[in-house]
């Protein structure tokens, strides 16, 4: 019998470059062509290592563009609404506060959707909403809802990424000093937060064709939601301050962003976790979890809330700790509500397999791990920069190691003793509260260097 | 299969340590403990003065938790100890396991067995018409554009084919675990061991006195040879420094460095809502090595590197600043004041009516911004001008802090001379309030205390004051009836002059029964009242003002503050009446030869996590013997990452590989 050379050939790989379609050109050439406009708009604004960050990012969106195609529109989108914004802003750089909140009421379009402030809310509730029907989808079974849901959510990661770029515009409307991207206070990183994990989540929901586990991760979105309202409404944290100097870094915009993938990975590996769970624990006889892990939520949210009521007013009242008691009651019940619906047939049969979302709880793991190591480095770099030393075991840089630690622990479980499912779906849920005192417990109980945001 | 116990080898000590310090138990205790300990370090504030802690927790706490280090966790020896050990974990472990690793990356396993082939997850076994050898050579060809290295192995009476790819990942491994290693003894190097150490060995001790850098101990002073250390120095604007302090416990370390840093000025800037915007130095740095001194401005995320050593900008405070100060006494019956100038960091003996007290300058401060609730009720950021901190120390050695604002305060509309007091540091200033005249100034205010201290003043006032009510009264007026008055109002003001409106009404609990007193305070008041009242018109006809035009809410201001003046601590009111500022440049510098190991840990790091979780290590064989009708294939592979992708990447590798055999 001869070889059949033939046949082999047209096995034949090609190269990758030649595999890319008309589309693939035209997308790489849409960056470059952006990131050459943005450089001949706002280079006046920048110094050469963000003259570098901006053309370091071109690779990085196009490799992201064309390993997942999804990306093109959204970013496409994105940046032509802002565009739009900006374009309908008008006015130069120092204006003043008074003028920006002059032209953001007087314009429909900015009043209404594309001022940052307006863009945010539609973000925060378009959110709630795809939370909703992810859930519907999920308990009905319908497709036709999934798809709703789905399409609700890319609406909400448009309006959020466009309400940051604007805001990133309108900081340097106030006045060009305050100018910075919106990266640099706890406010700001929720938003940050909640477009990078409703981004991971849409990847997954591509990769493995399920919107099963979508009501499970637009939960933890809408909780920083919730989190962002009461930040803004109470705090006033919404109202762009200038830079504090330790923070004027261009380390800034890409130890922050980076670090959020962790975070956002991290979170989305707790919610697969938790619908593990109840996948789980329909079929063994503990149904009971699945009223445990909101108690626990319950525990949390109301010590938390009990947390913040006393270090307001200073003193334990019996209003305080019935309302906390409430506040913590109705999450529970909301949430066993939907544990309790997951579990019947429909639901049930609707989630992926167990060993599906196991495997998307490790990719997500070892993504937020991979991208949280990068981010601690950089954070490391930076504090050389800033601070005079690479370590200073100030409080945030040690709760990031115990991060680490933790999920580097978690990994090794996985991998050198072959840990599956149940322990490692609530070490997941635990990491998720530990990666949660990390990024917000930290600025609310300890004090250090990390001086932004404290609440 | 495992060898029956019998037959294993009695353990040496050393395999028996390695086997232990290389255990993934092991290795995960120690993270978790390294977890807990940075827990504690976190929740407990680190570093702070001692005094602070015992305040905290109490003495018993204090000692207990002083002696297992839990106020500088990090640099404590257990920690270290902890630290250590997961080096040496993670150390055994890559001595352990990278022979494996190197093996596995080469080795294609050319042997391996049918039998063991047929068990594996992904198997595939077919009869196919061809030969073989001709069967191995296409699936190596085709393996081999799917990305695979091959080799192939004839066993005689088979044929085995192995492939993989990946086969880095196992790189991955050792990276990884080869750079924590790195990171750790770079972060050792960069750490306090060498110190600590010389410390236990006795050839260096902490310095705890607060003296001048010149007459620390030998023991304290580190050569500039030392290989690395992390310090601080404040330098005052126009001088220069040529060592840092190093922090160590409730002590320090002063350490040399080979040429001399001079700070030429330093400067802040401010948004213009008042926040600060940047902090810079310009500094000048003397060395013998250089021609002539280099020129360099530093600021808040961008230092200086200069003979390896880095000098950062990270913080500011007074360098001396020269106060002129007016000090208003407080407690004697004349109200000029002795004026008195000064520089930050230096005292100054005070005469007062209880000996000589000591001024301790301690601080001057250009900008106070301060919370301040608007008229709308929200918060807003308010300059409250220059202030200046400073000590009053009796003959006792007992010292309240205070801090004065030199410029009259805005409250409610009115101009105050605030003046902050407390007894530590601990505690939060409480205020007293001094209402400035109509020239701004605190003169009218100190009239009507000289006033109140002269009891000569107080009784003419008094009588004055009895005859005038006695006359308006119904009542005539009788000498003996007036003298009362009088005596009971001078006392009246006497009591206030004394404790404030606590004396009065500790008089009046103890002298008058207890169920007359409310009576007796309502009347005593008022008695007291128009006794003020004329005192204070006694004071503005000196000046030359009309009772008519009298301010009535600068009274009360005045009586509040007069009345609080008794707790105030200070025999003088200390006006700030000039200064000229000079600012201290707090400069860190560090000398970290780890800082490029650890960098090149974390890039180490960094790419062989990349390795171990994107990169599979996969291996394929094709083990082939000759059947009547042509061979018998097994087909088989592993992945490990990943495998629900090895999956598809399986089925769709075995249905091209035997699609070939047919055609």
């Amino acid at each position: 019998m001869s070889v059949p050379n033939e046949a082999l050939s047209g096995l034949q790989h090609e190269s990758w470059i030649k595999r890319l379609s008309a589309f693939d050109w035209i997308w790489a050439l849409l960056v470059v062509v952006g990131s050459i406009f943005a450089y001949g708009e706002y280079h006046a604004n920048m110094d050469a290592y963000e003259i570098g960050i901006l053309f370091g990012a071109v690779p990085v969106v196009v490799w992201l563009g064309l390993y997942w195609k999804p990306a093109r529109p959204y970013l496409i989108a994105t940046a032509l609404l802002s565009l739009f914004a900006l374009w309908l802003y008008g006015a130069e750089f120092g204006a003043g506060r008074d003028a920006v909140h002059a032209l953001a009421e007087q314009n429909f379009f900015l009043k209404f959707l594309f001022s940052s402030q307006s863009a945010i809310m539609w973000m925060s509730a378009l959110f709630v909403f795809s939370t909703v029907t992810y859930f519907v989808a999920l308990f009905t079974n319908n497709e036709f809802t999934g798809k709703v849901a789905t399409a609700v959510t890319w609406t909400a990661l448009t309006m959020g990424l466009v309400g940051l770029m604007v805001r990133w515009y309108e900081s340097y409307l106030i006045n060009p000093e305050y100018g910075h991207i919106p990266v640099s206070n706890l406010y700001e990183v929720f938003i940050l937060f909640c477009i990078i994990t409703g981004l991971l989540y849409l990847y997954y929901e591509g990769r493995y064709r399920s919107r099963a586990l979508g009501g499970f991760v637009m939960l933890v979105i809408s909780a920083a939601v919730a989190f962002l309202l009461w930040y803004h409404f109470t705090k006033d944290a919404h109202v762009i301050e200038p830079l504090v100097p330790a923070l004027k870094s261009y380390w800034m915009k890409i130890h922050v962003p980076t670090n959020f993938i962790g975070y956002g990975a991290f979170a989305l590996a707790a919610m697969v976790g938790s619908a593990w769970l109840l996948k789980f624990h329909r079929d063994h006889p503990s149904r009971l979890v699945a009223v445990l892990v909101p108690l626990g939520i319950f525990l949390m949210l109301g010590g938390w809330s009990l947390a913040t009521g006393f270090k307001a007013s200073g003193e334990l009242s019996g209003a305080l700790l019935l309302s906390s008691v409430a506040k913590g009651l109705a999450w529970a019940a909301g949430l066993s509500l939907i544990g309790w619906l997951t579990m019947k047939d429909r639901a049930y049969r609707a989630l992926p397999s167990l060993e599906l979302m196991d495997d998307v709880m490790y990719r997500a793991i070892a993504v937020g791990f991979a991208f949280f190591t990068i981010a601690t480095i950089l954070g490391a770099m930076w504090a050389a920069e800033a601070w005079g030393g690479y370590w200073s075991w100030d409080p945030k840089e040690t709760w990031a190691l115990i991060v680490w630690l933790n999920y580097a622990a978690w990994l090794h479980m996985r991998f050198t003793k072959g840990w599956r499912g149940q322990p490692m779906a609530w070490w997941a849920i635990v990491g998720l509260f530990v990666t949660l005192f990390a990024f917000v417990g930290v600025n609310m109980f300890l004090s250090g260097l990390h001086s932004y945001g404290e609440l | 299969m495992s060898k029956p116990a019998v037959a294993r080898r009695p353990q040496s000590i050393a395999s028996i340590l390695v086997e232990f310090l290389g255990s993934m138990n092991l290795a995960i205790t120690l993270l978790v403990a390294l977890a807990i300990a940075s827990v504690i370090g976190t929740v407990l504030q680190q570093n702070q003065p001692y005094t602070d802690y015992i305040l905290k927790f109490g003495p018993f706490w204090h000692d207990m938790f002083m002696s297992l280090s839990l106020y500088n966790v990090y640099s404590a020896t257990w920690f270290v100890v902890i630290l250590g050990f997961l080096v040496m974990s993670t150390s055994v472990c890559v001595y352990r396991n990278a022979p494996t690793m190197l093996r596995d990356m080469r080795h294609f396993r050319l042997n391996a067995k049918a039998k063991s082939l047929r068990a594996f997850h992904h198997v595939e076994e077919r009869e196919i018409a061809a030969r073989p050898d001709e069967a191995t050579e296409l699936a190596a060809r085709f393996l081999a554009v799917e990305g695979y290295r091959m080799r192939e192995k004839d066993h005689g009476d088979h044929r085995v084919l192995a492939g993989m790819r990946g086969g880095w990942n196992r790189m991955g491994y050792l990276f990884t675990h080869v750079a924590i290693v790195i990171i750790c003894i770079g972060g050792l190097m960069d750490g306090q061991l060498p110190l600590k150490i010389a410390e236990t060995m006795g050839t260096r001790e902490i310095e705890t006195r607060d003296v001048p850098a010149s007459q620390v101990s030998e023991k304290s002073r580190i050569g500039p040879g030392n290989m690395s250390f992390r310090g601080s120095v404040d330098i005052p604007e126009g001088t220069r420094a040529n060592i840092v302090f190093l922090p160590m416990r409730e002590g320090y370390f002063v350490q040399e460095l080979p040429f001399a840093v001079e700070v030429k000025e330093f400067r802040v800037e401010h948004y213009d809502n008042g926040q600060p915007k940047s902090f810079e130095s310009d500094l000048v740095i003397h060395d013998d090595q250089l021609d002539e001194p280099l020129h360099q401005t530093i600021s808040v995320n961008h230092p200086l590197v200069y003979r390896g050593h880095a000098i950062y900008q990270s913080s500011f405070g007074d360098g001396g600043s020269r106060l002129g100060l007016r000090l208003w006494p407080l407690d004697t019956q004349t109200n000029d004041p002795v004026a008195l100038r000064g520089r930050v960091f230096e005292n100054y003996p005070v005469e007062t009516a209880g000996g000589t007290w000591r001024l301790e300058l301690a601080d001057f401060r250009l900008f106070n911004i301060n919370p301040v609730v608007n008229e709308e009720g929200k918060t807003e950021q308010r300059n409250m001008g220059p202030a200046f901190t400073f000590r009053m120390r009796d003959e006792t050695g007992v010292a309240r802090e205070y801090m004065n604002y030199m410029v009259p305060v805005e409250q409610e509309g009115r101009p105050f001379y605030i003046s902050g007091v407390r007894q530590s540091q601990a505690d939060a200033f409480r205020y007293l309030h001094i209402p400035a005249d109509e020239n701004g100034t605190p003169e009218l205010f100190m009239a009507m205390l000289t006033y109140l201290q002269n009891p000569a003043a107080v009784r003419e006032i008094a009588e004055a004051t009895a005859l005038a009510s006695l006359q308006r009264s119904t009542d005539p007026a009788t000498p003996e009836l007036s003298d009362q008055l009088a005596t009971l109002m001078a006392r009246m003001l006497e009591l206030f002059a004394e404790g404030g409106f606590d004396a009065i009404e500790r008089d009046i609990v103890t002298n008058v029964p207890a169920e007359a007193q409310q009576e007796a305070a309502s009347s005593l008041m008022s008695l007291w009242r128009s006794a003020m009242q004329a005192l204070y018109l006694r004071v503005l006809t000196d000046r030359g003002v009309a009772p008519a035009e009298a301010d009535w809410q600068f009274f009360d201001d005045a009586v509040a503050a007069l009345a609080s003046l008794p707790f105030y601590g200070n025999p003088y009111y200390i006006q700030l009446s000039e200064f000229e500022q000079v600012e201290a440049s707090g400069l860190q510098i560090t000398k970290s030869p780890g800082k490029d190991l650890v960098y090149f840990g974390s890039v180490m790091l960094t790419i062989g996590i990349f390795l171990l979780f994107y990169l599979a290590h996969r291996r394929l064989w094709v083990w082939v013997e000759p059947t009547e009708r042509g061979s018998r294939v097994i087909f088989a592979g592993t992945s490990n990452r990943n495998v629900l992708e090895f999956d598809k990447q399986f089925a769709r590798l075995k249905e091209t590989l035997f699609g070939l055999f047919k055609a």
